[in-house]
């Protein structure tokens, strides 16, 4: 006699107490800590934060400890959170202008104003293997050679903006449309493809930039100027009347400069691109400024050459992790019952094309 | 109940939103309402959809059934409808004649619902031409201009190439002989049963859409009036209740391939068990009076 399959519930149960046993491993180990991850594993935490849309280094860091270091788990764990959170309003645009650099650096001028800035990059760092780590060595120090990031520095395309030869970004106080509260609409402005991109893949913001410089919608960008360092987040308090100071956030920024033959419309100059991304990921920055540049394509009276950077609505709607991972990862689930309406489908279709065959062999 | 979160974890705007979405929805059956889809806890494609708009209908007297592939103890139902008790505190039951709001992935119940009783689906993608036309922006153009030229030609090219119409589940139906819309992916099987006394209700999570079929809107699965629509099935009895006209699924049995044929609505089987119907393969169940004994 057949039984039919009963015990999802517990199936569940235990598989969850299994994984929570791993997620801790060894216990003879010390087990980690917020902290520690939070300032060992910095990069991670500021990856969550960036695509999980929700500055909170020790809540980031509470998510890659819970899923065990996959931190596209990690990023959809802080989402789901960030969606129960209420909205008290928004806050004043951050003034990068007045950013505390930790690092500057311009590949169009030798030397600017407030000077280039290396700070922490793993750029010139010889990709060995360090040993000494796996000995868990001392702590190392790095020396301080003066005073770094109180000195304003302007933006360096602020520069080329003097002559004209860098087009003018219009300014607007609309409030920009916000992509969590409502539904992605297409065509989308371009403030709603910056939230997008931010927040987006970084694998995927990156595959789609590396494709512009491979002829996929080229738009042959020089890295005008990247920064990364702290800036103040300021809100209007209605009560008051003023902003007041509410957070400090750590942010990367990247202006691309970008060749421009000039159009029907526009006269020659050069172009932007724009990346803004939580916390320290200048490669995501970077990315992100050569895709935004590349799907400006239409307002800059530019040819569409079919590459798919340029695609909108093919970046836009693929470029989300944790939707991706989700529906891809969603054909694991059971689909007994589609599955058994193709079987049946097949069976007929097999079942008279074997009988047409045997027709045609008779009639021979 | 957790009281951390909000009855049935939504916070009230959301819901509120979400309810706009559905009236709009029922106000035009068969169109597609985009609508701010929030992350939830579970994964997109799990059903994140339908989980919200289940969140936006339930009421604390309202009873909860949740089935996936027909039946309530598949894993992903049991994981939403535990969802549910844990974050509205709601009563649930496996008996579709018990509930108020099912919730469903893949099926419609065998049994007929009444005019009380809410049907929401969970829908992967939503636009019945998305395979004929990836755009967005293009396939929002053909429904506003009620172009679905493109869709007769698939079915056509289908019975061309095959004798049949090679669609199987998500069979694409014409909504009150205005929109073409996407059943979700039940089988074709199920399309007859969408002229229906209850509400329904399909939400797309990650699509960003939610869509309605009010109580007995006319729902006519597209076909040819020389090659009608045929919701196909079984052509045996359920092997455990004999059944004959429910929509069955089949099960492996041995290392030899032999097969063995059931309800996929698992609440429909244990009905008719209960009744006394026995299959080829079934055991008569135990009568009450037995157990005591």
């Amino acid at each position: 006699m057949y039984v039919a399959v009963k015990g999802g519930e517990k199936a569940i149960d235990n598989a969850h107490a299994w994984l929570d046993e791993l997620r801790r491993g060894d216990t003879d180990i010390p087990e980690m800590s917020i902290a520690q991850i939070r300032s060992q594993l910095a990069l991670s935490v500021d990856r969550v934060m960036a695509e999980g849309s929700l500055y909170d280094p020790d809540l980031a860091a509470l998510a890659i400890k819970q899923s065990r270091g996959d931190l596209i788990e990690a990023i959809f764990l802080i989402r789901a959170y960030r969606t129960t959170l209420p909205r008290f309003g928004g806050s004043a645009p951050i003034k990068t202008a007045d950013m505390a650099c930790m690092r500057r650096i311009s590949a169009t001028f030798k030397d600017v104003p407030g000077g280039q800035v290396l700070g922490p990059t793993f750029d010139y760092t010889h990709r060995l293997l360090d040993f000494k780590l796996a000995a868990e060595g001392v702590p190392s120090k790095a020396e301080k050679a003066g005073v770094v990031g109180d000195e304003v520095k302007p933006h360096i395309t602020d520069f080329l903006n003097q002559e004209g030869l860098i087009q003018t970004e219009p300014g607007s106080d609309a409030t920009p449309p916000d992509l969590t509260r409502e539904p992605l609409e297409l065509p989308a402005s371009r403030a709603l493809r910056l939230q997008a991109l931010t927040r987006g893949d970084e694998g995927f913001v990156l595959g789609m930039g590396y494709s512009t410089q491979r002829g996929y919608g080229r738009n042959h960008a020089f890295v005008g100027e990247l920064r990364i360092g702290d800036v103040a987040v300021e809100m209007e308090i209605p009560e008051l009347g003023f902003s007041v100071e509410i957070a400090e956030i750590e942010v990367s920024e990247c202006e691309t400069v970008n060749q421009f033959a000039g159009s029907k419309t526009e006269p020659p100059q050069f172009t932007r691109g724009y990346g803004l991304v939580f916390g320290q990921s200048e490669r995501k920055a970077i990315s992100m400024a050569l895709l935004d540049r590349a799907l400006r394509w239409k307002e800059l009276g530019e040819d569409n050459s079919d590459s798919p950077a340029q695609d909108e609505e093919f970046v836009l709607y693929h470029c989300d992790n944790i939707q991706a991972t989700g529906f891809v990862e969603h054909i694991k689930l059971p689909h007994y019952v589609d599955f058994q309406a193709e079987l049946e489908l097949v069976r007929t279709l097999r079942k008279e094309a074997t009988e047409a065959n045997a027709q045609r062999e008779a009639a021979k | 109940m957790n009281s951390e979160y909000n009855f049935a974890y939504l916070d009230e705007q959301t819901k509120r939103m979400i309810r706009r979405a559905l009236l709009k929805g029922v106000a035009i059956p068969g169109y597609q309402v985009p609508f701010a889809s929030r992350e939830m806890p579970m994964p997109y494609g799990w059903g994140t959809g339908g989980v919200q708009v289940t969140a936006a209908c339930l009421t604390p007297d309202d009873t909860l059934k949740v089935i996936d592939q027909g039946a309530d103890d598949t894993t992903n139902a049991v994981s939403i409808r535990k969802f549910f008790e844990k974050t509205a505190g709601v009563a649930v039951s496996d008996e579709t004649a018990k509930a108020t709001v099912i919730q469903t992935r893949h099926r419609i119940p065998e049994r007929d619902l009444s005019e009380n009783q809410i049907i929401v689906y969970q829908v992967p993608i939503p636009e019945p031409l998305r395979f004929l036309e990836p755009r967005e922006t293009e396939t929002r153009k053909m429904h506003a201009l009620e172009e679905y030229g493109l869709m007769h030609v698939k079915l056509y090219e289908d019975i061309a190439r095959h004798g049949h119409i090679a669609t199987s589940y998500a069979y694409p139906v014409m909504i009150e002989g205005r929109y073409v819309m996407d059943p979700s992916p039940i089988p074709k099987f199920d399309n007859p049963k969408m002229e229906m006394a209850a509400l329904q209700l399909f939400g797309a999570g990650r699509e960003q859409r939610i869509y309605a079929v009010p109580p007995y809107t006319k729902v006519v699965s597209l076909d040819f009036e020389d090659y009608p629509f045929e919701k196909g099935g079984a052509t045996q009895g359920c092997g455990l209740c004999d059944a004959q006209d429910s929509y069955l699924d089949e099960m492996i049995m041995d290392d030899s391939g032999a097969r063995m044929s059931v309800c996929s609505d698992s609440d429909y089987c244990r009905e008719r068990r209960d009744a006394g119907y026995v299959g080829e393969m079934g055991v008569p169940q135990k009568t009450v009076t037995e157990d005591a004994a």
